[in-house]
């Protein structure tokens, strides 16, 4: 563009390291923790010490082009905090929650977890071991190795959050829809960005599907890529419940009512169908399922589908046609589709709408992409270490068929809780879970639903062991022994998630923190000697051995990466489907089972599953509990992001993130507020069946005034640690108010962005010590509830003594 | 350089909000708790009488703003406009800010010269 930042680029030489005055200048990605889903390239400048002084944008990278956001411009201050884990630490199994850890060397700790595991291997099988991860993040490849190669055990799954719903629901449905995964095409793949790649093709239309790109920055995509195509003239079209920034920029808005999007698919099918206005070509060519799909989606004429999503038809329909008449149009799908019972479904009703107006694969659509050369860093790292017929005692495998077909790379955690409630698997075999390996995940303060049904179940647990950068509200409350780890810019590392392949490297160190692959390599020669060369002792040799390892990775170590410039693209094409690049067998067509973009996937049918995309109403809603709704009439939506925070990182209270977010917040119409008697600025309480926490209200005068929307991840570092004030962990956490366990048909999906609930204002009465949830929780038995709390029976949860 | 020869453009229409050149001020210049070289201001979410939603963010210097002359004088970009993750940030001469401002009008941008005090 005529008017982007012109850097001087003889200032920023593209080598791994320089000096600049009295510093140490290198050129480096980061990735995680803390961090985020992306992997920008960065400038980290050192002191001769090695402590990380200052962070920029590298101005030579193609993925952020020199810019950064604010969490890692801020990153030295949690690099360099002084609450960060510095030593293990072990406390004895009956003293969790209270603040008697004591320091141990690392051989001792690793002695304790040997130990461990031997024994529940022996005693109760390796598949009472389970590792549970956070976000997809540079974690991935290592907890899943160490899982499968050190423990043996076959669950690993993102820390309790119910029916996968991060990305996996989507994932997953689209490898049995396409054999592939699709992201909308912002020229990403490619070394030259936008113009200078002659292949590209700006969107005409780009959809944003439930995600606030530039806040959220989700799987590995840059929210500001949108901004540089709008730009460059793409309009959008922003299916939101709120609006937001780069909504307010949108040519159509469809304010739905949260966990109704299945429905508003259908309905843009419906239109484009009936209206002729739908790519022929593409799917006569390369579409499995058409004609059921016309047929299914007359049940969803644009009249019902505004009724049901709460907007208006018209704009319903001209949305439509402008999305099925722009060339190319894209789609850049988040979270929210993946956050219904239905999520698979959902999935699937807005992949058949890209499938019908052939927005697959070309230039400005949505393309199909693989990991970059072919490195498996992620869930599946090492699974070929796991023994004959482990893989089949994942827990909820059997109960679902995308798993039990192998459509996955994690077990459910719904099934494990339910496990370590009862004892039982989902055949109601006996399956005792003894031990947890926690790396990088703050299950009640962020990732898990039910957070006090978790942190009661985690009593169960003989031994649990957290690994992270900080003293965490789960660490202290569940905790027998915690391990530091190191921050992004203390590890040699190898990224992989699509394009391009990037290298980490390490700047400095932190007290006895040690890397995530340092923890692996070092449990690997103790626990599995005979799966672990005796030349892989360092993170640097952990990369290079799986390099090498690799057939289709041109490079064999990191220092090859680093000195061809710390990152490599790998050619990307467009129509692979049309060249024979999708399928083993390199015929044209997708990698599915009948060559075909499957629009009504032939594997459901078989499973005796559904097809095709449906619409169902949320288990808690002012329409399929009505009875419920009188008491709790709003819908609540949950995880509205933040530019300050990463989930529940950076909530350290003389951070620059709590600076300018000092508290949580959830949004409220101002009607609403006033209805309820709630002011701007004033806590309240959000309640429904199962729980209640509290937020301060923030007018939102483009939200539905029946729609109220919360924060994640909130906990208070200022706070103590020991119980009962844990860290304030429970008081403002949303997730007190959803459910574990309600999942669709394939095990995939959960409503946690579609509850409904109650607002109040906070009282000195209602604010008292014993009137708080973290209190009730660890306290008493706050919160516990029978199978009421899935019934329209209006019935507040029990057992708060 | 003589005060207001140069200053920065802000294309507000595209300004995200993200407050990275507020955190790149504050670490370049090392302000403390509450200090702020640049701020990003808010209007809206607002709807008008005519039905249009208004939402606008646009960063605004403060007097600790010193257009980063120590970045400049080695030829870098002061850090705000380094970072800026919209990209909406040109730092420049005012009479060449003004020029591309106005060879911008025919876009759909909007734009704003700013001389910092």
């Amino acid at each position: 563009m005529e008017y982007n930042n012109e850097y001087n680029l003889d200032l920023y030489p593209k080598k791994l390291r320089w000096k600049e005055g009295d510093l140490n200048a290198t050129r480096t990605t980061m990735w995680s923790g803390p961090g985020c889903h992306e992997g920008c390239q960065v400038i980290f400048y050192t002191d001769d010490d090695g402590k990380l002084v200052k962070v920029e944008g590298d101005p030579n990278s193609p993925f952020n082009q020199g810019r950064l956001c604010m969490r890692c411009l801020e990153l030295p201050e949690l690099v360099n905090h002084e609450s960060r884990l510095k030593y293990p630490m072990k406390r004895a199994r009956d003293e969790r929650g209270q603040d008697t850890w004591e320091r141990v060397s690392w051989d001792e700790a690793y002695d304790i977890i040997c130990e461990n595991v031997r024994k529940f291997q022996q005693e109760s099988g390796p598949e009472s071991i389970i590792s549970m991860i956070g976000t997809g993040r540079n974690v991935s490849q290592v907890i899943a190795h160490n899982q499968y190669a050190n423990f043996g055990g076959p669950d690993l799954t993102l820390c309790f959050l119910s029916g996968d719903s991060c990305m996996l629901p989507r994932t997953a449905l689209c490898y049995v829809v396409m054999g592939n995964q699709w992201v909308a095409d912002m020229s990403q793949f490619r070394e030259n960005r936008y113009e200078k790649d002659e292949d590209w093709v700006v969107p005409e239309c780009i959809v944003l599907w439930g995600t606030n790109p530039v806040v959220c920055n989700s799987d590995a995509f840059l929210g500001h890529w949108i901004v540089e195509a709008m730009k460059r003239g793409s309009e959008l079209i922003s299916v939101d419940p709120q609006l937001t920034w780069i909504g307010s920029r949108a040519k159509y808005w469809l304010r739905l009512r949260p966990g109704t999007d299945a429905a508003l698919a259908l309905g843009m099918m419906n239109v484009i169908i009936n209206e002729d206005l739908y790519d022929h070509e593409f799917v006569e060519k390369w579409c499995f399922g058409f004609d059921q799909l016309k047929e299914r989606v007359q049940e969803y004429p644009p009249e019902k589908v505004a009724e049901i999503c709460w907007i208006d038809k018209d704009l319903l329909i001209e949305a439509s046609r402008f999305y099925a008449k722009a060339k190319p149009s894209t789609i850049q799908w988040g979270l929210a589709v993946d956050m219904s019972k239905i999520g698979t479904q959902t999935a699937l009703a807005i992949a058949d709408l890209a499938g019908i107006t052939g927005n697959i694969d070309n230039p400005g659509g949505n393309i199909l992409i693989d990991q970059a050369g072919g490195l498996e860093f992620g869930y599946n790292s090492g699974i070929e270490y796991l023994k004959e017929g482990m893989v089949e005692k994942r827990l909820g495998n059997s109960k679902y068929n995308l798993k039990k077909y192998g459509f996955t790379a994690s077990s459910q955690s719904d099934a494990i809780l339910d496990a370590i409630d009862t004892g039982l698997d989902e055949k109601g075999d006996p399956r005792p879970v003894r031990m947890l390996w926690i790396q990088s995940s703050n299950p009640i303060t962020n990732m898990g639903q039910d957070a006090p049904r978790i942190y009661r179940a985690m009593k169960k647990v003989d031994f649990i062991c957290v690994i992270d950068m900080f003293m965490t509200p789960f660490a202290s409350a569940c905790a027998d022994l915690i391990l530091p780890c190191a921050m992004s810019n203390e590890r040699d590392c190898v990224r992989v998630w699509f394009d391009p392949i990037r290298s980490l490297t390490k700047t400095g160190s932190y007290y006895e923190a040690k890397e995530d692959e340092q923890i692996m390599i070092d449990l690997g020669h103790r626990l599995s000697p005979e799966l672990w060369p005796e030349w892989v002792q360092t993170p640097r040799d952990y990369m290079n051995w799986r390099m090498q390892n690799a057939p289709e990775c041109r490079y064999d170590s990191m220092e090859e990466l680093e000195d061809a410039g710390g990152w490599h693209y790998h050619p990307f094409r467009y129509f692979k489907h049309e060249k024979g690049l999708l399928r083993p067998d390199g015929q044209p067509g997708f990698n599915t089972v009948t060559g075909l973009y499957e629009l009504a996937p032939v594997l459901f049918d078989s499973w005796g599953d559904d097809p095709l995309p449906f619409y169902e109403e949320p288990p808690s809603s002012p329409y399929s509990t009505p009875n419920l709704a009188e008491e709790y009439p709003l819908v609540l939506t949950t995880g509205k992001r933040s530019f300050e925070f990463f989930h529940s990182e950076w909530r350290q209270a003389d951070t620059t993130s709590r600076e300018l977010h000092p508290v949580p917040y959830f949004d409220i119409h101002p009607d609403t507020a006033a209805k309820y008697g709630i002011a701007e600025g004033q806590w309240a309480w959000i309640e429904n069946q199962m729980g209640k926490c509290r937020q301060v209200a923030r007018y939102n005068s483009t939200l539905d005034p029946r729609v109220i929307s919360t924060e994640h991840g909130w906990w208070f570092p200022e706070k103590q640690a020991a119980e009962p004030e844990l860290f304030g962990v429970f008081d403002c956490n949303p997730n007190n108010l959803i459910p574990m366990g309600e999942n669709g048909p394939s095990g995939y999906g959960a409503p946690i962005k579609c509850s409904i609930a109650k607002v109040y204002p906070s009282t000195s009465e209602n604010m008292a010590t014993e009137n708080q949830p973290t209190y009730q929780v660890t306290r008493g038995s706050g919160y516990t509830h029978g199978p009421s709390h899935k019934t329209d029976t209006p019935s507040f949860y029990d057992g708060i003594k | 350089m003589a005060r207001g020869d140069y200053g920065l453009m802000i294309d507000y229409r595209f300004c995200s909000g993200c407050h990275a050149c507020e955190v790149a001020c504050k670490k370049e210049h090392d302000l403390p708790r509450g200090d702020f070289g640049i701020r990003v201001l808010q209007h809206g979410p607002h709807e008008t009488s005519d039905g249009v939603w208004e939402y606008d963010y646009v960063p605004l210097p403060t007097h600790l703003c010193d257009l980063c002359a120590a970045r400049t004088a080695e030829g870098k970009l002061p850090s705000c406009v380094h970072h800026c993750q919209a990209g909406v940030m040109v730092y420049g001469p005012v009479e060449e800010l003004a020029a591309k401002a106005k060879k911008a009008e025919a876009t759909t941008s909007a734009q704003m010269v700013i001389y910092p005090r």
